[in-house]
């Protein structure tokens, strides 16, 4: 019985032992082989070579040894199309059988061979099951129609066996019935074009099939009905009728289904008639059970809950309570519980909720705290009787010194201002007091929003903001922001004491704004004399809390974690289409629809390169390849100013080297330097560092490690990059090329098996090919070597090696910073001392950032290849 | 729907992996792992997108079972579908572990088949799985009636009854299992309770008879009464006159940066006749505990440390009594700045009433086409009222 020995071997010949025993003439021996090969297909060992051996073994009549056959042909018929035919015969000999659990077995098996030639030779027994006298038959027949279609849709409209699909809805069996449903609505959903017309005719055959079939059976019935429009109220009524027998169901997708199914009926119903306040009190219990069963399940149920209680807030207004968090809930659960007890929180609740999530501020988890702290100021924001109770509820946890809680207090308290102006000003003193722990940017904005709303009762405030403006430049924009509006507002408010301190701002300010994109309105402000303009700044700011506030109690998206109150302000409109698109997104597993993170499959594997340390160590490697560093600014152009420079790679990150001559007549000091927007989104990771003056006729060099977290632009050709540099003489701009392979990352060499993947999944059109000619590489018997070691110092990995037919063969991995794969294969032609290397290169990547196509990329990764294959 | 179903061990090797569609790859596989078994973090959600492919995951024990689909399919569905799994895969044999898993793959890539059907959920109903899945494949010489018989099951409208079951004493056993769960403050004041109840039938009845039973209007449950398989349930829940079974009286003082006392009387609150069982009370310790000096008037008292709580245990204790316990915990200095965040004793027990209130009254069995009657019919019910959730915050 122990089957798991089949998991262990892993001797050399293995596939030659297997084979041989798969041809044995034991029966017993033939099933422990097949059982053997199956194991190693689930590990993700290739078999395949194993095909005709196994296919015949399928000429048996031992079931368990015929299903494990057939497991086999799933998976590798598709490789070895010409081979599948063999194993036809069987097929439609089985479909003929005169057990009928061996006729189903055979037409599902079939549906899942996605060979065309199989296909062709489905049709004839796929139309005789759909009319076998068996159901057991006919419900898998209904299941591969679907899969049927998946392959070939014309195929399947064809050969008419949709009119077949169509006909098993009046079957009279009622799993029959739940799995032509099925399989419809997949068709229905693939095709674009209804292949079923919904008719009360239709609806009335599913409901009743939909007492008698089995819960998954019911949910497919269910989820088709929510898609049906009644003609008219009464109808409605009726299909509600007779749908809520199912809420009581043990299952919960049921009873979700099911509650669906009601919501849907209910948007056709008058909302304030009898029948629809009944409906509603029906559809609490059941949701409320829910909440006992397993953590998972509960999490699509809260999800949903949180979609129901937007669209019909009075169906759960009693059940607050449910709501509450324990202790034990897994952190998802706990997140999504939160986020209703907020929406359900009303004035005659509110203290019992407030009571709670105090509570919950206090628990370990950071994310959970977090959002318990938000939820008590977007409390206050909903229900206007309890802000100050949430006011002091804040302060004492304010009190509490955890960082993390303060901070985030400190943003809910502002909203509370904003929300409630001039009512609880007289906290500010202690929110002061926490000014020195605030480290994330949004604290550090909100406290400053604060200092400058009521800088006139805050004696010091200039002092305050003052002290922000030393490291005005490593601030956050949203902080900057902050500050200048502060700022200016102080300036309002007390003109002539802080002058010196708004000049100073919009100085910072401005010369950020040069920098960045070339100046902008910020600009004017500096040419224009600052004089108080109170009418413009302070009514803006008024209309654009009243705004901002609103959106406090707008419904949120379910899926954005703790978003912050503009995030709302977008989303409140997206979240009033629930039943259109919100309940079926929910339903659905597209839980986020925060645009998803687009990575890689092969990028994974460079992650587990990581942690494993496989990956070679950081740090510059001898033998990458700098390139000497080039002119960029001569002196005739930067008046004396003369730049030349290169990049490199050092210690995972790229490093910009430049060497600053001064060929004019006097000293030049404050040098900053700037970087466009560019392909890669390059920036500078710290400011340029020249501290002394360079006097006339001397030169310094200076490095500068660059980040690629930057703002992108596609720049033409890609690697190109323009560059700002300022002194005290002028501004001076330049463009240099950056050799692409200083964006290849340490974390390029991707797992074997996952380069075989992605080779293999990479389509044509993202393949180009070169030749390299007249390469000297040294001796033939350590050319391989020698090439593999260049480029492994330039971070382009050897992944695999091998001999065709006297060529060899390389097999490579890199990594651009921006996330692109490239792979590539070098085929190196024998011809020492002069070789040839055809280059294949392929690209695997998520475009997210950057709009370009493989072949944009493409040359200048085969010059990389080329100048470090050729540098001696 | 379902495009793939894969089970892992601890360290992310697959164990079994069946792809039903063609729009998942074996990379999906490999993704699953390295972002989410492998991935550095807490899992923070059941559902993982990766590559506008999603995965649904639930674990048991150290083996993870992960659903994969790029359609917008029914998310309870599909978590439905696993737990369902799992229990079938239970019946069959027993605890999901990993020895357990590799020992039976072939039987369930069988079950599997079986289930589900291109991502389509089938039938599950074990009872009914087992009369044809069997591992010792099916014997040619079975009858034709038989074969009849076994897919007029799988497919048929009664899921879990065969035809022509005879029984020589009909009997019917009627169990009203509640669970009481509660949430409650130091002070006193119940902020949540609830009480999650089933009723369970186990028939030993001849034929296909109709069973139905009244009962009183404690609880409104939805049902029409008529059940002819073998084990049918009921579910019900109520918030209303719930009789809590025990209260819980906690108090806690913390003496100095390196001791606390704790003490917590138990109050039974049910009818003197009856007897409670295995009660067992559970008080968290905070982390940095060295010893704990325990004293109890009843039952036995152990702190376990690996559990960071004191558990105490009673075998029986009647209604309308009282017992407490004493705890001097000694702690270590820490430098840990984090305060303990004290978590809610929690308690367990059994009581031979439903703490709902729900009474069983009438029971009828019909059977039209055999010749026994209601009379004939040997009936037992039995109430039975566990602990959920049960937790007082101290």
């Amino acid at each position: 019985m122990t089957d798991s020995k089949y998991f262990t071997t892993t001797k050399k010949g293995e596939i030659f032992e297997m084979k041989g025993e798969l041809n044995s003439e034991k029966k017993e021996k033939k099933r422990e082989a097949v059982k053997k090969v199956i194991a190693s297909m689930t590990v993700g060992k290739d078999v395949s070579a194993l095909f005709p051996d196994v296919v015949n073994c399928m000429q048996t009549d031992n079931l368990e040894l015929k299903k494990l056959v057939y497991l086999y042909l799933m998976n590798y018929a598709k490789s070895q199309p010409d081979m599948a035919i063999m194993a036809v015969n069987t097929f439609v000999k089985d479909c003929e059988d005169p057990n009928p659990l061996i006729r189903a077995l055979a037409v599902r098996t079939m549906g899942c061979i996605r060979v065309d030639k199989i296909t062709e030779y489905l049709c004839e027994p796929l139309r005789k099951c759909l009319k076998d006298e068996d159901p057991y038959v006919r419900k898998t027949a209904a299941v591969c129609v679907a899969k049927l279609y998946d392959i070939n849709a014309q195929l399947v409209e064809d050969q008419g066996f949709l009119d077949a699909l169509r006909d098993l809805l009046s079957d009279s069996n009622p799993m029959v019935v739940a799995n032509a449903v099925a399989a419809l609505s997949e068709i229905n959903e693939a095709s674009g074009h209804p292949v079923i017309e919904m008719n009360s005719q239709t609806i009335n055959k599913l409901l009743t099939a939909l007492n008698e079939c089995t819960e998954w059976g019911q949910v497919f019935i269910l989820d088709f009905l929510a898609n049906y429009n009644p003609k008219d109220d009464r109808e409605a009524q009726s299909i509600c009728e007779r749908v809520t027998p199912r809420l009581a169901h043990a299952n919960a997708a049921v009873v979700l289904s099911a509650v669906k199914v009601c919501m849907k009926l209910m948007e056709m119903m008058v909302s304030d008639s009898d029948y629809c306040s009944t409906l509603t009190k029906k559809l609490a219990p059941p949701l409320v059970t829910l909440l006992s069963s397993e953590p998972e399940v509960q999490y699509v149920a809260l999800r949903n809950i949180n979609l129901i209680v937007q669209k019909r807030p009075d169906i759960l207004k009693h059940e607050m309570k449910v709501f509450f968090v324990k202790y034990n809930d897994p952190i998802y659960v706990k997140l999504e519980k939160l986020d209703i007890m907020i929406r359900l929180a009303t004035q005659a609740n509110i203290a019992q909720v407030l009571a709670e999530l105090k509570e919950y501020a206090t628990e370990v988890d950071v994310d959970f705290v977090r959002k318990s702290v938000r939820a008590i100021g977007r409390c206050a924001i909903k229900v206007e009787q309890s802000a100050e109770r949430c006011v002091s509820t804040l302060l004492d946890l304010i009190q509490t010194k955890v960082n993390y809680v303060v901070q985030e207090a400190v943003v809910v308290i502002k909203d509370i201002f904003r929300k409630y102006p001039n009512k609880y000003e007289s906290i500010i003193s202690t929110l002061c007091e926490n000014l020195d722990t605030l480290d994330e940017p949004e604290a550090r904005a909100s406290m400053i929003w604060i200092i400058g709303e009521y800088a006139e009762r805050i004696d010091n405030a200039d002092e305050l903001l003052e002290s922000f403006l030393d490291a005005f430049h490593d601030e956050n924009t949203q902080v900057q922001l902050a500050l200048l509006t502060a700022i200016v507002k102080l300036f309002l408010k007390r003109p002539t004491e802080t002058q010196e301190l708004v000049q100073q701002v919009l100085s910072l300010a401005t010369q950020l704004c040069t920098c960045r994109s070339g100046g902008g309105a910020e600009d004017e402000k500096l040419d224009s004399p600052p004089l108080p303009q109170p009418t413009s700044v302070i009514p803006s700011q008024d209309s654009l809390i009243g705004d901002l506030l609103s959106l406090d109690m707008g419904p949120t998206q379910p899926t954005q974690p703790a978003p912050s109150s503009q995030g709302q302000a977008v989303q409140s409109t997206a979240s009033m289409d629930l039943l259109g698109g919100g309940f079926d997104y929910l339903l659905g597993p597209s839980e986020s629809p925060v645009p998803q993170q687009q990575q890689a499959f092969g990028g994974d594997a460079g992650l587990l390169g990581d942690i494993f340390g496989v990956g070679p160590g950081s740090g510059a490697s001898a033998g990458f390849y700098v390139p000497p560093k080039q002119m960029w600014l001569p002196a005739a152009k930067g008046k004396g100013l003369e730049i030349t420079g290169t990049f490199s790679r050092r210690g995972g990150q790229i490093v910009m080297d430049v060497t600053i001559s001064n060929k004019a007549m006097q000293p030049m000091e404050g040098f900053a330097i700037q970087l466009n927007k560019n392909s890669f989104g390059l920036v500078p990771a710290a400011p340029l560092n020249i501290p002394h003056a360079i006097n006339p006729n001397q030169s310094t060099d200076a490095s500068m490690v660059l980040n690629t977290n930057g703002p992108v632009q596609k720049m033409d050709p890609l690697t190109n990059i323009q560059v700002a540099i300022k002194n005290i003489v002028d501004v001076f701009y330049f463009a240099c090329i950056i050799p692409i392979h200083v964006f290849f990352t340490e974390d390029g060499q991707m797992d074997k098996r996952v380069f075989l993947a992605t080779w293999k999944d990479i389509p044509a059109q993202n393949e180009v090919q070169y030749t390299l000619s007249n390469m000297m590489l040294g001796a033939d018997t350590t050319v391989l070597d020698a090439v593999s070691n260049k480029l492994q110092q330039n971070n382009i990995f050897t992944i695999a090696k091998r001999n065709v037919e006297g060529q060899d063969m390389l097999y490579q991995s890199l990594k651009l910073t921006n996330g692109i794969w490239v792979l590539t294969e070098l085929k190196i032609a024998p011809g020492n001392p002069n070789y040839t290397i055809y280059m294949t290169l392929r690209f695997h990547m998520q475009m997210l950032s950057l709009k370009s196509r493989a072949s944009e990329v493409a040359p200048t990764v085969y010059q990389a290849f080329e100048t470090i294959l050729r540098q001696q | 729907m379902i495009g793939g179903l894969f089970i892992y061990n601890h360290k992310g090797e697959v164990l079994i992996s069946r792809v039903f569609r063609d729009d998942i790859g074996r990379n999906a596989v490999d993704a699953f792992r390295v972002n989410v078994i492998h991935a550095r973090q807490q899992v923070r959600s059941p559902v993982t997108n990766i590559a506008r492919t999603s995965f649904f995951h639930i674990k048991r024990g150290n083996i993870w079972l992960a659903a994969v689909t790029k359609q917008n399919g029914n998310a309870a569905m599909v978590f439905e579908f696993l737990l369902k799994m799992v229990e079938v895969m239970q019946s069959y044999f027993g605890k999901i572990s990993e020895d357990n898993i590799k020992n039976n793959f072939v039987l369930i890539y069988e079950l599997l088949d079986e289930i589900l059907d291109f991502g389509y959920a089938q039938n599950t109903d074990v009872g009914i799985l087992k009369t044809f899945i069997t591992q010792q494949g099916i014997k040619g010489t079975q009858s034709k009636e038989e074969q009849a018989q076994i897919t007029s099951q799988v497919t048929g409208q009664i899921a879990h009854r065969r035809e022509g079951i005879k029984y020589r004493r009909n009997e019917l056993f009627v169990d009203a299992l509640e669970y009481v769960n509660l949430l409650m403050s130091p002070q006193g004041q119940i902020l949540s309770a609830h009480v999650a109840g089933k009723v369970v039938m186990k028939s030993y009845l001849s034929g296909m008879p109709e069973c139905k039973f009244g009962i009183n209007d404690k609880i409104v449950l939805d049902n029409k009464g008529k059940t002819t398989t073998d084990d049918p349930s009921r579910r019900y829940r109520t918030t209303k006159d719930i009789s809590l079974p025990f209260r819980i009286i906690p108090l806690v003082r913390e003496v100095g940066r390196t001791k606390m006392e704790v003490k917590v009387v138990l109050k039974s609150n049910f009818k003197p006749t009856l007897l409670a069982q295995k009660i067992e009370v559970r008080i968290p310790t905070p982390l940095n505990t060295s010893g704990v000096q325990l004293i109890c008037m009843k039952g036995k008292a152990k702190y376990k440390s690996s559990e960071n709580a004191i558990v105490w245990k009673i075998k029986r204790m009647g209604g309308m009594k009282e017992s407490q316990i004493s705890a001097e915990i000694e702690l270590l200095q820490t430098n840990d700045k984090k305060k303990w965040t004290r978590p809610p004793i929690s308690m367990n027990f059994e009581v031979p009433f439903a703490p709902s209130g729900l009474k069983v009254r009438y029971l009828k069995v019909f059977e039209p086409k055999l010749n026994y009657s209601d009379h004939d019919v040997i009936k037992w019910v039995r109430y039975i009222g566990r602990s959920g959730l049960y937790e007082t915050r101290c």
